[in-house]
């Protein structure tokens, strides 16, 4: 386990108090109607996306899921843009085109959420092989959930991942639900680490509320992975503390399970950590919440204010360039 | 005398593509070492090796997927499907990810790929392995969709595709391909021909037949036969079925004003009921007959050679039809 100084410990609570604070401050919109659209909160999950990125270089890339504004905000996406993008507003992500479940920033090689359980596990096992043959120093990281290991994109990916010793981390969330069913009623295995042996990989179970240590396995994982020595199934162990979505009620998980987890909330336990050991101040921790909020706020004025799409917006983009890029008859 | 397959082409393409951009890779099933089911890609291994062919397990959703992923990060991958039947398992890469990729993204970005697949059937392949889907991806904005019938076709529309920055569903037909196993054919040179140009096969003044990929063999074959008979018939292959070239056909249309459309697929919700819909809405002037259109009798494929010859359409379904549509003219 590598220390951790105190600066990095403020700069990772950041991370992760940005990335609850934004979801927060979406369902809040989403409430007050600016929002569209779907939102599937990752609040309680924060660690993970933070530790995974906090071990990854400029030229990686990312896939996401459904989950995803958590990922994306731990690579260094803009909160505005993102904003602007669940407002459904031209200078979102995505031009208004994608929504929640589509986002992605190029520059940071965020390939994008996905809407689609364990779509974006192929693309990442396919960038890695691009990676491999170009001989490039960069890997795939392809974030997904302990439902989607039951998909056949999951166990074809793995394979030709494992087979062909491509630069490519599997992080799997095991947040005990897919959708509204518990783990033990999706799959026999508790922990989905263990089906990396069938495919002859490396599979590490890590605690998915400790950011330092999943941090760590990353780390680990990368090196192996750039060193050719093949790819890695991480599975993180976590829990989320709203529904599967903003407005699901989430009856379908007993109360004392939800209160063991909220109370090894990640943000929590790091900041006990920088108090304690690490020797910041209350004062440290509680400037840190207050950047995190006044950024956002600026961030939500900002994409309020931009500009909507013009309906003939919708026929754009359907084709790269022929026929200037517009829908086909 | 030359020799060029529709099978050289396809190699022709995939391997003239590979020695000018060190980008485009084949990844399928048995598609490098082995030379590909059809022998289509033999010899390739040879040339360009371990990095350029990557053969698979036998997992078409991580086929396409690791295309698709390759593609978002620079690569110029060609996905192969063994058998066009088995895309149904790769349906969730084509139509949720690669192709909705560009538009989803607000054009920021976008998956330059290829799809290959063996489409129709090469006689009692029966129903799994002779499917004609190509409707299913002329229904998905994003998709542009090929369908070649002839050898220097297949070759420049393949090299097309792979230039191409969207992705491209290409479909071969299995009884084009020319004679398996035989030795490779002649280099024949051909440019990359632009999507959305149809071909004139043949020129007539009665009725124009739309059709490609195998079934336009058919149309020509039944086009000469109605020559004997004093019926001309004008064969317009459209080449690409997204974009399609709506202008040429609207010309023909201009000369012969009857439209019958002939492919493979199933009629109910084929090809052909697009193109019908398209010409009752904008060449309504220009008909004088009810549209026809000739395709499976809405079955799937059988196995035994009568029961197959009897759904799936040949020159005597289409010369029938034409003949028909001549005996029920309208102002003629
Ligand atoms: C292929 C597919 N099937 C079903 C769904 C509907 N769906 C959306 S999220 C979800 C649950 C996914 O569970 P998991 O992978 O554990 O991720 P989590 O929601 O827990 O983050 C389901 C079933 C979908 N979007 N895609
Ligand atoms: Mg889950």
């Amino acid at each position: 386990m590598t220390e951790t100084t105190r600066e990095e410990a403020l700069d990772l609570l950041g991370r992760m108090v940005l990335i609850r604070r934004f979801e927060e401050k979406a369902a809040r919109q989403r409430a007050a109607g600016l929002i569209p659209g779907f939102l599937h909160p990752y609040i309680g999950q924060e660690a993970v996306a933070t530790g995974v990125c906090a071990s990854l270089g400029p030229d990686d890339v990312l896939t996401s899921t459904h989950r995803g504004h958590g990922h994306m905000l731990a690579r260094g996406a803009d909160p505005a843009r993102m904003y602007a993008e669940l407002f459904g507003r031209t200078t979102g992500y995505n031009k208004g085109k994608g929504g929640s479940l589509h986002m992605i920033d190029v520059e940071l090689g965020f390939l994008g959420a996905n809407g689609i359980v364990a779509g974006g596990i192929p693309l990442a096992t396919g960038a890695a092989l691009q990676f491999k043959r170009r001989s490039s120093d960069a890997l795939a990281v392809t974030f997904f959930g302990d439902g989607a290991s039951n998909e056949g994109a999951f166990h074809e990916s793995l394979n030709l991942a494992a087979l062909w010793d491509l630069p490519v981390l599997f992080v799997c969330e095991n947040n005990l639900y897919g959708e509204f069913t518990r783990q033990d009623r999706h799959q026999r295995i508790t922990d989905v680490a263990d089906r990396a042996a069938s495919y002859g990989m490396t599979g590490v179970v890590v605690d998915g509320n400790d950011v330092a240590a999943v941090r760590d396995v990353t780390a680990e994982a990368a090196r192996r992975a750039r060193a050719g020595e093949g790819p890695t199934l991480i599975e993180a162990k976590t829990y989320r503390h709203r529904g599967h979505f903003e407005g699901d009620m989430a009856k379908y998980r007993p109360k004392d399970e939800v209160a063991h987890w909220k109370g090894r909330d990640p943000i929590d336990l790091l900041a006990a950590k920088l108090t304690g050991d690490l020797g910041a101040s209350e004062a440290d921790v509680a400037s840190v919440r207050a950047d995190v909020d006044k950024r956002l706020d600026e961030a939500i004025a900002w994409a309020a204010e931009q500009p909507h799409p013009v309906p003939e917006d919708a026929l754009d983009h359907v084709y790269v360039d022929s026929l200037g890029g517009a829908a086909l008859r | 005398m030359t020799k060029f397959t529709y099978a050289d082409a396809v190699r022709q393409a995939i391997s003239e593509e590979m020695e000018r951009d060190p980008d485009v890779l084949l990844i399928g099933e048995d598609v490098g070492e082995p030379g590909g089911v059809f022998g289509v890609t033999k010899g390739l291994w040879d040339r360009f090796g371990a990095d350029r062919l990557w053969d698979t397990p036998i997992s078409e959703e991580a086929i396409v997927g690791a295309a698709v992923g390759a593609a978002l990060v620079g690569a110029r991958p060609i996905a192969e499907i063994m058998f066009g039947d088995f895309v149904t398992l790769a349906m969730d890469m084509i139509v949720n990810q690669a192709a909705k990729t560009h538009y989803m993204t607000g054009g920021r970005l976008s998956a330059p790929m290829v799809v290959r697949m063996v489409t129709g059937t090469s006689g009692s392949t029966a129903a799994q392995h002779s499917q004609s889907l190509e409707s299913w991806f002329v229904n998905v904005p994003g998709l542009k969709v090929v369908a070649p019938s002839a050898a220097e076709d297949a070759k420049g529309l393949l090299k097309q595709a792979i230039r191409d920055p969207d992705p491209v569903i290409f479909f071969e037909h299995k009884q084009l391909y020319g004679g398996r196993g035989g030795p490779a054919g002649d280099v024949v040179e051909v440019e990359p021909i632009p999507f959305g140009e149809g071909r004139l096969h043949r020129e007539g003044t009665d009725v124009t037949i739309v059709s490609y990929l195998k079934t336009r063999e058919h149309a020509s074959t039944a086009a000469e036969t109605l020559a004997a008979e004093g019926i001309e018939c004008e064969v317009f292959d459209p080449r690409t079925l997204v974009p399609f070239d709506h202008e040429g056909l609207r010309r023909s249309l201009a000369k012969t004003g009857r439209l019958l459309i002939a492919h493979e697929a199933p009629v109910r919700g084929g090809f052909g009921a697009e193109i019908a819909a398209w010409a009752a809405e904008e060449c309504h002037d220009l008909l004088r007959a009810p549209v026809a259109r000739v395709g499976n009798l809405n079955t799937p494929v059988p196995y035994a050679p009568v029961l197959e010859n009897h759904t799936l359409p040949g020159p005597d379904r289409i010369a029938a039809t034409v003949r028909r549509m001549l005996d029920k003219k309208g102002n003629d």
